[in-house]
């Protein structure tokens, strides 16, 4: 287990002092300088041998994204944005970041943007997270009359940062989305390439980073990329925000190692599954967007993003979904159903349609108003609209439903037919009599 | 994806213009983005038409549209693509959005939704007939560690049951909606797990690159920790206000204790606080908590004990919107007689 003195986020819940006071208490803000005196790619470098891997969902590595930035500013002003955009079913961590230690974001930021070129920051809130930005604007105000930021601040780098918003699009946490979002239009994912690092924000290259991802890093630069890297397996370094949510007993947001075991990560923290850990059904372990898995694959395996691939699902962002045996497994999916048919942007028919059709299927479902046959097909429709749209989030909406079919199908099919044998004579003398 | 129109024309005002406040915000705002990128701004100043009167109007639409040197078309867009805009008039008093996703789903958000539509109305988006109360049932909004929860205007009501919420309602519908704590409404810190921490129980560490000094701290930080538990335990205890929460004068916060107002032992005679408008049983119970039992105390509040007990409040500036310390001036002079001759009303 994590010790606290291991721990990124000291003020994760907002005991301590959320002040500027408080976090430099804390050891924020300290030595900042000094990174930035050892320049450019020192920072990318030291972030590239922690084996920091970003904390928005994919998983790719944070330095060498950083890297792929132009070496040379030219014409074009490099701009770094922040995806605080937190909208994935499950997950919850930047807003604790956001409300309760932002200035280890602020600082994360101004680094990140010294690492890229740029000396302007956008970060993007999510239009519900009122109070949280309300919080981090308090933050870099602080750190504006502390001369933090700014033009000619002490930290040696001129830099400005923005607090932007959205309005309740989930789709505006696509990188490409939220950079039309950001200048002013509906939230509908460009084609990549060109890729935001050559042609991102208002034309300008531009890096989209997590929250979390970027948090982290003044951390890493003070105690070392090795420290960082000693925690979690090969290939998925550092500690990480969980959010388990659903069926355990006290659910939480902490901060653990990556790699810790399911069992122990609920144990420790989360006072274990509802009922006991047999009564465990099934985990969504990295938000909606990613396959389930069953109780007896997840709850002895490391959390992290090569474990939970070789089980098909992934990490995504850690938000981890229980649920025990009472759950009806069918409609827990059908409402990630509808919440994708609420979400599509509407651009790609794959996913416009698709969306709409895989709901309307899965209500049968949970009812077993359907043929078995109609279970292949709905499988047939989700691969085809996995990889066949601009972003992800046709994959997101065909994934949960995928993992339903593969782990669960023996309880789609009972459910059919519990639905025809109510429908027989007998049945319906059966149910009249109750 | 959500097909989304404007009201009907017989709601539409027939025009808008930002108040003042806003409309020197707005001018701020559009410096945020580069020359010529002012469209930027469309979302950011939808969303204050909205607070400023409730819904986005056709009118508020034109009127950004112009402000921006946009097309109309493409602030029609914007207002309709982002669900966070409501088209039509919502609930003055409580628009309820009811997070119906997954993680709450598991927890119990359909009771909720059953509380609203009883108590409400069957229909989501339909405003009682006295034109207070609406309900909608929203996807994710990223508190699922906190699940159930419902956002109401610009707070998160969290970990709730049936029983609660139709305490807020009510609460929401007599127009006392400000004496609800927003947050979690039961025993934890925000999103810590419930009944105690399980991290971050010592002091807090500072971050060092070197190894060697780190042990002393990790002994001290662990000798600490049954020392500091308490003081977790008594901010959740003021929390969710109740009166026995005797935040103690911890050692290690000094920082954070700067603007605390002066405690007292609680008196023979304590004020009736509640008098405050602004001030209900529950605040009430959590200022006791504080050692605050008089108006006398309140009066002498300065400007870094008002910000002090509105950051612990979570309030956002209504300790002075209220002016609760002309208020408690008052009451401490001549009681209610002079409120109502200073004030023109009787107190609360």
């Amino acid at each position: 287990m994590l010790q606290d003195k291991d721990r990124i986020f000291t003020n994760i819940y907002g005991i301590h002092d959320k002040s500027l006071k408080g976090a430099m208490a804390r050891g924020h803000w300290s030595g900042t300088a000094g990174f930035i005196k050892n320049g450019r790619d020192w920072v990318i470098e030291q972030t590239k041998a922690s084996g920091l891997r970003g904390r928005g969902g994919a998983g790719f590595p944070t330095g060498l994204k950083w890297s792929f930035m132009p070496k040379e500013v030219g014409e074009r002003p490099h701009y770094l944005v922040i995806n605080a955009d937190e909208s994935e079913p499950g997950t919850c961590k930047d807003r604790d970041i956001m409300r309760h230690d932002p200035h280890t974001l602020i600082e994360g930021c101004l680094i990140a943007g010294f690492a890229m070129g740029a000396h302007a920051c956008y970060i993007y809130v999510r239009g519900e997270y009122m109070r949280e930005r309300e919080a981090l604007e308090a933050a870099i105000n602080e750190c504006y009359e502390a001369k933090l930021l700014g033009k000619n601040n002490k930290n040696g780098w001129d830099y400005d940062i923005y607090v932007h918003h959205g309005a309740g699009a989930y789709i505006c946490g696509e990188e490409t989305a939220l950079l039309e979002s950001l200048e002013g239009k509906k939230g509908q994912p460009r084609l990549k390439p060109p890729f935001p690092a050559n042609v991102g924000l208002y034309g300008c290259p531009t890096t989209v980073n997590n929250v979390e991802s970027v948090a982290v890093v003044p951390t890493i630069l003070r105690r070392g990329a090795d420290w960082f890297a000693s925690f979690g397996r090969d290939n998925n370094r550092g500690t990480k925000l969980f959010c388990v949510s659903g069926h355990v007993n006290r659910p939480c947001t902490v901060e653990e190692e990556m790699s810790i075991p399911f069992r122990e990560l609920i144990d420790k923290h989360c006072g274990g599954v509802r009922g006991g850990s047999d009564n465990l059904l099934a985990v969504i372990p990295g938000g909606s967007s990613v396959r389930l898995v069953p109780a007896e694959q997840i709850i002895d395996c490391p959390m992290d993003f090569d474990s939970l691939m070789a089980l098909q699902s992934g990490l995504g962002t850690a938000a981890v979904i229980v649920m025990d045996k009472s759950t009806d497994i069918i409609r827990a999916i059908a409402r990630l159903s509808a919440f994708y048919k609420h979400e599509s942007c509407g651009q790609c028919t794959p996913c416009r349609e698709g969306t709409g059709w895989m709901w309307r299927v899965m209500e049968r479902m949970v009812e077993g108003r359907a043929q078995k046959r109609e279970i292949d097909m709905l499988f047939d429709v989700t691969k085809q609209i996995e990889g066949h749209t601009i972003c992800a989030l046709g994959d997101a909406a065909a994934w949960p439903i995928q993992g339903l079919i593969n782990h669960f199908r023996p309880e789609m099919e009972a459910r059919i037919d519990s639905y025809t044998y109510r429908s027989d004579k007998d049945g319906a003398v059966l149910e009249a009599a109750e | 994806m959500s097909v989304r129109r404007l009201a009907e024309d017989s709601v539409q005002p027939a025009s808008f213009a930002f108040n003042r406040s806003n409309a020197a915000w707005a001018k701020k705002k559009l410096k945020d983005y580069p020359k010529g990128r002012e469209a930027s701004a469309v979302i950011p100043l939808l969303m204050r038409a909205q607070e400023q009167d409730g819904w986005v109007t056709k009118a508020a639409i034109e009127h950004v549209a112009e402000m921006l040197d946009m097309p109309l078309i493409r602030v029609l867009e914007v207002a309709t693509f982002y669900t966070q805009f409501q088209l039509a008039p919502v609930g003055k008093r409580a628009h309820i959005q009811v997070c119906g996703t997954t993680p709450c789903m598991l927890r119990g958000a359909e009771d909720l939704i059953k509380v609203c539509k009883k108590k409400i109305s069957p229909n989501p988006f339909e405003v009682t007939e006295d034109g207070n109360l609406s309900w909608e049932e929203v996807e994710c909004q990223g508190a699922c560690v906190n699940a159930p929860m419902v956002m109401i205007f610009k707070d998160s009501y969290e970990d709730l049951t049936a029983e609660q919420m139709e305490e807020i309602i009510d609460k929401f519908a007599a127009g006392k909606g400000d004496e609800v704590m927003p947050g979690p409404q039961i025993d934890r810190i925000y999103s810590a797990p419930e009944g105690g921490l399980t991290s971050l129980t010592g002091k807090p560490v500072v971050a060092k690159k070197s190894a060697a000094k780190k042990a002393p701290a990790k002994a001290a930080a662990k000798k600490a920790a049954p020392a500091t538990k308490a003081k977790p335990a008594a901010k959740i205890a003021g929390n969710i206000g109740k009166a026995s929460a005797k935040p103690k004068a911890a050692p290690k916060a000094k920082a954070e204790d700067k603007g605390k107002p002066p405690a007292m032992r609680k008196p023979a005679k304590p004020d009736d606080l509640k008098l405050i408008s602004g001030v209900g049983p529950k605040l009430e119970g959590v200022l006791n908590g504080l050692g605050i039992y008089k108006f006398e105390q309140i009066s002498k509040w300065k400007k870094a004990e008002r910000e002090w007990v509105d950051g612990y409040l979570k309030f956002k500036g209504r300790i002075d919107r209220d002016d609760w310390v002309k208020q408690a001036k008052a009451l401490a002079k001549g009681g209610e007689e002079e409120y109502i001759r200073v004030f023109g009303k009787k107190p609360r």
